[in-house]
């Protein structure tokens, strides 16, 4: 059902964790529906300088989670702002369909943290204007 | 590889060497058509009667009650649709409960598309129906009261006699969804007040693709399949000779012993318990403690979520089951978890591990070992436990 890559990145999560003095945390996915990441953020000078999320939810979830925080992290942030939950999902070698919100959950995840970034230190990001972070992306089927 | 261990009994188990034996001949030597009148062809005959007899002993039936089908959720929908359409002169109401198999639930919704009345009856914390509930569901428009003899994903045996002799009382057919209790809990439709009975050989030991729908004799059924008349002209079409002798073959096996067996297994089922709840917190044990099927255990894991606990036992060469959204290929937990009032985000980390013959204790404790460190590896991976820890 899944991909190598997803088994590999469920197996071994890239970047488990919480980081105390995050400067953005994001916050996406509700227990309902089974899945929720939490993304946590350290930033400077523009750069996503480190990068930490806890999962709860199925195996594309974590995957997918772990795959996101590899994709941003030592990149700008709006090098970030670029990374979509398709590009998510064909890093992972793709998702099954009916497992594509994970992937979108990613992408909420990463938007929502660089969001909680922007209203804390002020700094504006372009993009994040139109950014629901309760948007729910099983709506996205 | 590892060697599999293999807690996935509720879900089909393997044909027993025996059973494949006796079904071998039937495809390539003794392969005539049972309705052929040489002798080819009616040692094929001899072959399936024997089978429906066997079958129909095992159940205190006549063999004349016995129909085939090609499994569990074809016998389910026979026996709904079969009486709602043969019925409807009579009434137009239905009563079932909302843990049934999808081969009912889904049956019963279709026919309320096509104008029947159902009620779907409550259960409590355990799985267990609601007698009183069924008492006043009843109308003078009910037909068909069908309940399932034990659920397949929390093993909850029903009260299976008072549901009988309520609708024996009121004069009301009574269809029982018997695929997880045949082979594990002796059953007799007389005692029992059952009208009909739908069983799987596969959750026995028995192939895949051949059950049975018991019909007690005088109910009013319309026919499932139109054709050449086999099945005593209710489920037309050339006969599955191999499957029907190995459903014979494995039902004769499983009620072999069985008080033995069950003994064995309900020890198994104690210790997978109590080894997981010595050993990990924020457990619950869904379904009742006893009246449950010998075999099966049920589990929530607080905190984490059912799919990536299968991923993870399959590494450790663990087969499974659980009732995530992830897993039922919808975004809801499954029905029976919600029914009995657990909430979505407990009931999206439910475990099945259903115990057979083949499991030993060594395997127990092993699969007990690998989950402490897999709940654990996830918990830690998971925000709803920094939450709860968080707010301790």
């Amino acid at each position: 059902m899944y991909s190598e890559k997803v088994m590999e990145h469920f197996h071994n999560p890239r970047n488990v964790g919480e980081i105390e003095d995050a400067d953005g945390i994001g916050n996406v996915g509700n227990p309902r529906c089974g899945d929720i990441m939490k993304m946590y953020l350290k930033i400077e000078d523009d750069t996503i300088v480190d990068v930490k999320f806890k999962t709860f939810g199925c195996g594309s979830a974590i995957a997918s989670s772990s795959m996101a925080t590899e994709l941003i992290k030592g990149k700008t942030i709006d090098e970030a702002m670029n990374i979509t939950n398709k590009a998510v999902a064909g890093a992972l070698d793709g998702l099954p369909p009916i497992k594509m919100h994970c992937s979108i959950l990613a992408e909420q995840a990463i938007k929502s943290a660089l969001l909680d970034y922007s209203q804390k230190s002020g700094v504006h990001i372009d993009g994040l204007e139109d950014f629901d972070p309760t948007d729910d992306p099983h709506d996205h089927h | 590889m590892k060697k599999l261990i293999y807690m996935d009994n509720a879900a089909t188990t393997p044909t027993r060497q025996e059973v494949l034996d006796d079904m071998l001949p039937y495809f390539n030597i003794q392969y005539g058509n049972p309705s052929s009148v040489y002798s080819l062809g009616s040692r094929s005959r001899t072959a399936v009667e024997k089978s429906r007899e066997i079958i129909g002993n095992m159940i205190n039936a006549g063999e004349r009650e016995i129909f085939f089908t090609a499994g569990g959720t074809e016998a389910d929908n026979w026996a709904v649709r079969g009486v709602a359409y043969a019925n409807k002169d009579k009434g137009n109401h239905i009563i079932t409960s909302k843990v049934e198999h999808q081969g009912i639930i889904h049956t019963c919704e279709y026919l309320e598309k096509q104008g029947f009345a159902v009620t779907y009856l409550d259960v409590d914390e355990y799985g267990i129906v609601d007698l009183e509930q069924l008492e006043e569901s009843i109308t003078d428009e009910t037909i068909l009261i069908s309940i399932m003899f034990a659920n397949n994903e929390i093993g909850t045996v029903q009260p299976i006699k008072e549901i009988g002799e309520i609708a024996k009382e009121r004069n009301i057919y009574f269809h029982t969804d018997a695929v997880q209790a045949i082979g594990n809990i002796r059953i007799d439709v007389d005692e029992l007040n059952i009208d009909m009975l739908s069983m799987a050989a596969h959750k026995f030991h028995g192939p895949k693709g051949i059950g049975a729908l018991y019909i007690r004799r005088g109910v009013k059924i319309d026919p499932l399949i139109i054709g050449g008349g086999q099945e005593r002209n209710r489920r037309a079409g050339t006969e599955n000779v191999p499957g029907i002798v190995g459903m014979g073959k494995a039902i004769e096996l499983a009620y072999e012993n069985l008080d033995e067996k069950n003994e064995k297994l309900i020890q198994l089922r104690e210790r997978l318990i109590k080894g997981i709840f010595d050993n990990i917190d924020h457990v619950r044990l869904n379904g009742h403690p006893t009246k449950r099927l010998p075999g099966n255990v049920n589990i929530c894991f607080e905190f984490i979520e059912g799919e990536s606990l299968l991923l993870s036992l399959d590494m450790e060469g663990i087969a499974g089951s659980s009732g995530s959204a992830c897993t039922s290929g919808t975004l809801e937990p499954s029905h029976v978890l919600l029914s009995i009032g657990l909430p979505h985000e407990i009931a999206h980390g439910s475990l099945r591990l259903s115990l057979g013959d083949n499991n030993t204790a060594e395997e127990v404790d092993y699969v007990v070992e690998k989950l402490v460190g897999i709940v654990s590896r996830l918990r830690a991976m998971s925000p709803l436990y920094e939450q709860f820890k968080g707010g301790n």
